[in-house]
């Protein structure tokens, strides 16, 4: 009973999301829903590294590149098919993620945000550089297995729920409180008789094995894969941060609200105000409209600068960790008096 | 064999000699008062014993293993728990998340964690905070909370870095009391403290030193009578105020 009572509001959201690709048939709008339950995946694994356990991932487009090209490699070069990539994906990336918290984690301070940040752009120019394995700047194609999103859809709705689920169920557990613990202060964590060094790679592989996931299934629905997409520092990597932050650092269901605003923030400047903005120029006729149509679609990454500066200033806890402060200023109710 | 002992401690920091050459020996069941001015090298003699910091030179041993080489949680691990001079609270946890957190140590599963906890807290008196944030609690409680903390994890030697420093009269025999109840409890006990109306009531044997090299060993009022202590560390008024 204490079950459902605590999980009302997110069986809900779930039904719903079941529910959806019947209620929106329009293929555009599954489309942005995989994308977000994708986002779903990548944050929870960006959450439990440097939400809970403190130790701020730079380079999450490492690891989910690295699942992406597992899956297209499996394909291209031994024929098996790419949905294997999944499995192997999430291993290979925990693989990738091992020796590089190993030499980080022995150390205090940045050292392992500026590694993982070095190792993005190590794996990205390795998979340009090295054409006659990943084909370079040129990608690789694979073929998707369904015309429809609905399959899509609820393999990643799978992922999502998931990703949730697992890290709800490690944040209960040992694991979690000293992941939490480590965060909070090594030196304390130590001196309880933790091996910070151990636990914070136990976070790091999880966090690499969600990530990775969503990479492989990113290259069975998308059907093609470049090193400038899977491992773009700001399309991926910043966009991970971006998720954890804005949806709710250290809080379970963060990550979902942040992908699904996230998701939102990116499509509205991609498509330049879902076509408000091309209709308007071409309504009006006005040459200044054109252009501006034309910047904003370029400028959803400067709209990730605006976002984090307003989420810091107002939602210092994310959307989720300060939910209750947020519906109090939309709905204008009285503080409080404490 | 002594159940603690140091054997000729060595740390330099560069050029500097923190701790110079310190032996003891703590018996099982003793509270054991670590004394000396600022600066003298007690807390580095916590850090040292607790691998903090890496010896230069030395041997530490407990309960006939040698100690000294081994990392921070590994003898965490085998039975020594710390409390800091600093307080190091878990901030962001309640009180309770904070001591079942070092209460996992020794029971692996949740339900036997939960229990150990609850039943630490109580010990030291702390039930009323159970469920407020760490970061919340007043200096005292902070206190309390790094000595529940590190009593759930089971030590059998228990190191107090300056508990007692910053209390208030009636908070300070709160805490006596408590260091006297872990002692009966079992837990062998070295204390930092410079309270010397706390140091002086509990402790069986007190050990002074001063740029890091003993001075003056034995029981409480012994060393209040030693020259040297009173020289460095005591002052002469010391002797006309008791």
């Amino acid at each position: 009973m204490t079950f459902m009572k605590r999980n009302t509001a997110p069986l809900i959201v779930l039904l719903l999301l079941i529910a959806f690709p019947w209620i929106v048939q329009d293929s555009y709008y599954q489309h942005l829903m995989i994308l977000v339950l994708m986002w779903v995946a990548i944050g929870s694994g960006w959450n439990l590294i440097s939400g809970y356990t403190g130790q701020v991932l730079f380079g999450a487009a490492a690891f989910f590149g690295m699942g992406a090209y597992t899956a297209a490699l499996l394909l291209n070069k031994l024929d098996i098919s790419a949905w294997w990539g999944l499995p192997l994906g999430a291993v290979l990336s925990v693989a990738l993620a091992f020796p590089f918290g190993w030499i980080s984690f022995r150390l205090r301070g940045p050292y392992f945000a500026l590694v993982t940040l070095a190792l993005n752009e190590i794996m990205r120019h390795v998979a340009t550089i090295w054409e006659s394995l990943t084909e370079g700047m040129v990608g690789l194609l694979v073929m998707q297995t369904f015309v429809s999103k609905v399959p899509y859809y609820y393999i990643a709705l799978a992922l999502a729920v998931l990703s949730i689920v697992g890290v709800d169920l490690v944040m209960r557990s040992r694991w979690g409180y000293y992941f939490v613990s480590i965060r909070e202060d090594q030196d304390a964590a130590e001196s309880m008789g933790i091996n910070t060094v151990r636990y914070k790679m136990v976070s790091l592989c999880l966090s690499a094995l969600l990530i990775g996931l969503a990479g492989a299934l990113y290259t069975n629905y998308m059907g093609f894969i470049d090193p400038k997409v899977v491992f773009s520092l700001h399309d991926i990597s910043i966009m991970a941060i971006l998720v954890g932050i804005v949806g709710g650092v250290a809080t379970v269901y963060g990550p979902a609200v942040g992908a699904f605003i996230m998701v939102a923030v990116q499509e509205i400047f991609r498509s330049a105000g879902f076509g408000l903005f091309p209709y308007l120029s071409k309504a009006t006729g006005w040459a200044w409209m054109a252009t501006v149509t034309k910047y904003v679609s370029e400028a959803h990454v400067l709209s990730f600068g605006l976002l984090v500066v307003i989420v810091i200033l107002y939602l210092p806890n994310g959307v989720t960790g300060d939910w209750s402060n947020l519906t109090r200023r939309l709905l204008f109710r009285k503080r409080e008096t404490a | 064999m002594a159940y603690f002992e140091a054997k000729n401690i060595v740390k330099f920091f560069g050029g500097l000699a923190a701790v110079n050459g310190v032996e003891f020996k703590v018996e099982k069941g003793q509270i054991y008062g670590l004394i000396g001015p600022n600066g003298s090298g007690k807390t580095t003699i916590f850090n040292l014993i607790n691998g903090y910091f890496p010896l230069t030179k030395g041997r530490i041993y407990f309960d006939g293993e040698e100690i000294s080489g081994l990392k921070t949680y590994q003898i965490c691990q085998k039975g020594i728990g710390r409390t800091f001079q600093v307080v190091k609270p878990l901030k962001r946890m309640t009180v309770l998340d904070n001591v079942i957190a070092s209460a996992f140590l020794r029971s692996p599963n949740k339900a036997g964690a939960i229990k150990l906890a609850e039943e630490t807290i109580d010990f030291c008196g702390m039930t009323s905070h159970k469920d407020k944030l760490a970061k919340s609690l007043p200096i005292a409680s902070r206190k309390r909370l790094e000595i529940a903390r590190s009593l759930a994890t089971k030590p059998r030697l228990l190191l107090l870095d300056e508990t007692a420093a910053g209390l208030n009269p009636s908070e300070l025999e709160q805490a006596i009391d408590l260091i006297q109840k872990i002692r009966d409890s079992g837990v062998t006990v070295i204390i930092v403290e410079h309270i010397m109306k706390v140091i002086m009531t509990i402790s069986d044997t007190i050990l002074c030193i001063n740029h890091g090299m003993v001075i003056a060993e034995g029981t409480p009022v012994e060393v209040a009578s030693n020259h040297e202590v009173i020289a460095a560390y005591l002052g002469e008024d010391y002797g006309a105020q008791s």
